[in-house]
């Protein structure tokens, strides 16, 4: 690796890794000198500590917001994708069908999330309806325009050598669609996470099974601040891990081809 | 034997322009002809409809009328090269190149024939090392070699070409225009070509037609005599400079004729 590409790794990770640690050390440093009560500001290593303390229960709540958000997230990308594909098929079926999926993702989903409670029994199926439709316009929008940007010197090679639809589709429009469906996946990875959340906070306190949201609310009723925020933070390190994993998962697909993966001086 | 025959073939368009008016003209199997003229003057029109991608509004276009061949067989023997080289960004040189056989085009149903096939349209255009390269990663030449070494993997008799090299440098456009003159003589190829270079059109082509726009025309035909395959020496030769006076001459008086009579 050159010096050049050194600088800029190291811009990249380590700037942004510099600002959390410095902001991490204030923190703690305001804390201690000002001697602020935990149950307003806990400091950071106080958080950490709840954070071990905790873990079993802590553990146990991030495995089911982190279960109901990339289930939510693979629903999503299924029913997002065959929704695209159905429109492509026919300008009518877009026509008719796509101003719902406008409107299932403008109302906000605080406002559907108690009826879908109620009308569900079991508050997990629920809760990963709610983040199914947080989720999935980016995935159906982002897609569709995919599929359909197709370069029409191709298009027209395409139809010169007589090929199916079939064909045009597989080696055509899908491949064509690919970047597309990725920056929607990016952001759909977010939305299914805020959507687990945001639908369990809705939910409250009902249910066995509890998340990361409820965690925080509890935390907040009994003011035990310091799990608040061990909540907290695993609820971002979590969105943070995912949209990672959603941008490898495009550049392992796009990095040969598509000019939005490809490194300085390539 | 004629290659291609247009007769009274034009294009009125629905919303009433004529981009074509009837032109009739026959193009023997193993010539070099060329379209040229300036913009709006119908030869793109003319050379898609030849290649069945537009239906002329009256006449008619037929391709090897005496061979009694059926009306899909031609189309099989035919091959289109466009402005762009219009490669599939996700795939390698390779695959852009067999992709006319994975469509079926050729029936190839032979996995080794087909690879066979690929490897030699490469070699034609010498990309035979670049075959694992993707499209980005070639320069506007290799790409448009890429995007011959595609037409050229169906085997074709007729090459239609559509100002392939009008995007690319001087350099590279002389070098590729000499291949293409080597190319077309080894593999006895039948070529239509739409350019709009005057040096180009006298280099590559056994007939030039010169075309006029607003209606699109052929008012005028060079014929030049220089066997194939071409070297840079026909360049500075005494005849090359008559036969580009000659065009210069006819284009021009096209587009005075255009201006006069006001355009539309």
């Amino acid at each position: 690796m050159t010096g050049y590409g050194l600088r800029s790794v190291a811009l990249r990770y380590g700037a942004p890794f510099a600002v959390g640690v410095a902001s991490l050390c204030a923190w703690q440093a305001v804390v201690t000198a000002y001697d602020v009560p935990s149950y307003l500001v806990p400091s950071p290593l106080a958080v950490l500590d709840t954070l071990r303390r905790d873990w079993t229960l802590l553990s146990r709540s991030l495995a089911f917001t982190l279960e109901v958000t990339l289930i939510a997230l693979l629903l999503a990308v299924v029913i997002g994708l065959a929704s695209a594909f159905l429109f492509v098929q026919s300008r009518v079926i877009e026509a008719s069908l796509f101003p719902y999926a406008v409107l299932l993702q403008v109302t906000p989903i605080v406002a559907i999330a108690p009826l879908i409670i109620i009308w569900v029994r079991d508050t997990t199926v629920a809760l990963v309806m709610c983040a199914t439709i947080v989720a999935l316009f980016p995935i159906v929008s982002n897609t569709t325009l995919g599929l359909r940007s197709v370069d029409p010197g191709l298009s027209e090679l395409f139809r010169m050598y007589r090929a199916g639809r079939w064909q045009t589709l597989v080696r055509l429009r899908v491949p064509s669609a690919l970047p597309y469906f990725f920056a929607g996946l990016r952001v759909s990875t977010g939305l299914a996470l805020i959507g687990a959340v945001v639908a369990e906070f809705v939910a409250g306190t009902g249910g066995t099974a509890s998340g990361l949201a409820y965690q925080i609310l509890l935390s907040g009723l009994q003011l035990n601040i310091p799990r608040l925020f061990a909540a907290l933070f695993l609820i971002a390190a979590t969105g943070i891990v995912l949209s990672l994993l959603a941008a490898l998962a495009a550049r392992l697909a796009l990095r040969r081809w598509h000019e939005s993966e490809l490194r300085e001086g390539n | 034997m004629t290659a291609i025959d247009i007769a009274a073939a034009a294009k009125v368009f629905p919303n009433g322009v004529r981009a074509l008016d009837p032109v009739t003209l026959g193009v023997r199997e193993g010539e070099f002809a060329t379209l040229i003229g300036p913009s709006g003057c119908g030869k793109s029109t003319l050379l898609r409809m030849v290649a069945g991608l537009l239906p002329p509004s009256g006449g008619r276009v037929r391709l090897w009328p005496d061979a009694g061949v059926s009306d899909r067989e031609p189309m099989r023997r035919l091959a289109f090269v466009f402005q762009s080289a219009t490669l599939m960004a996700w795939a390698d040189v390779e695959r852009n190149v067999r992709l006319p056989l994975d469509l079926g085009h050729a029936d190839m149903t032979d996995a080794a024939h087909a690879s066979q096939r690929v490897e030699r349209a490469l070699a034609l255009v010498g990309l035979t090392d670049f075959r694992g390269a993707y499209p980005r990663e070639l320069s506007g030449g290799m790409q448009m070699r890429a995007s011959i070494a595609r037409a050229l993997v169906t085997e074709p008799s007729l090459l239609l070409m559509d100002e392939p090299f009008g995007a690319l440098d001087e350099i590279t456009r002389a070098r590729l225009d000499r291949e293409l003159s080597e190319l077309g003589a080894r593999e006895a190829l039948t070529i239509l070509f739409v350019t709009h270079s005057i040096y180009e059109a006298v280099f590559l082509s056994t007939r030039v037609f010169v075309m006029s726009p607003r209606p699109g025309r052929i008012i005028g035909e060079v014929a030049i005599d220089e066997p194939h395959p071409r070297a840079d020496a026909f360049r500075v030769s005494a005849a090359f400079a008559g036969h580009c006076a000659r065009l210069s001459a006819m284009l021009a008086s096209a587009l005075e004729e255009d201006i006069e009579g006001g355009g539309s």
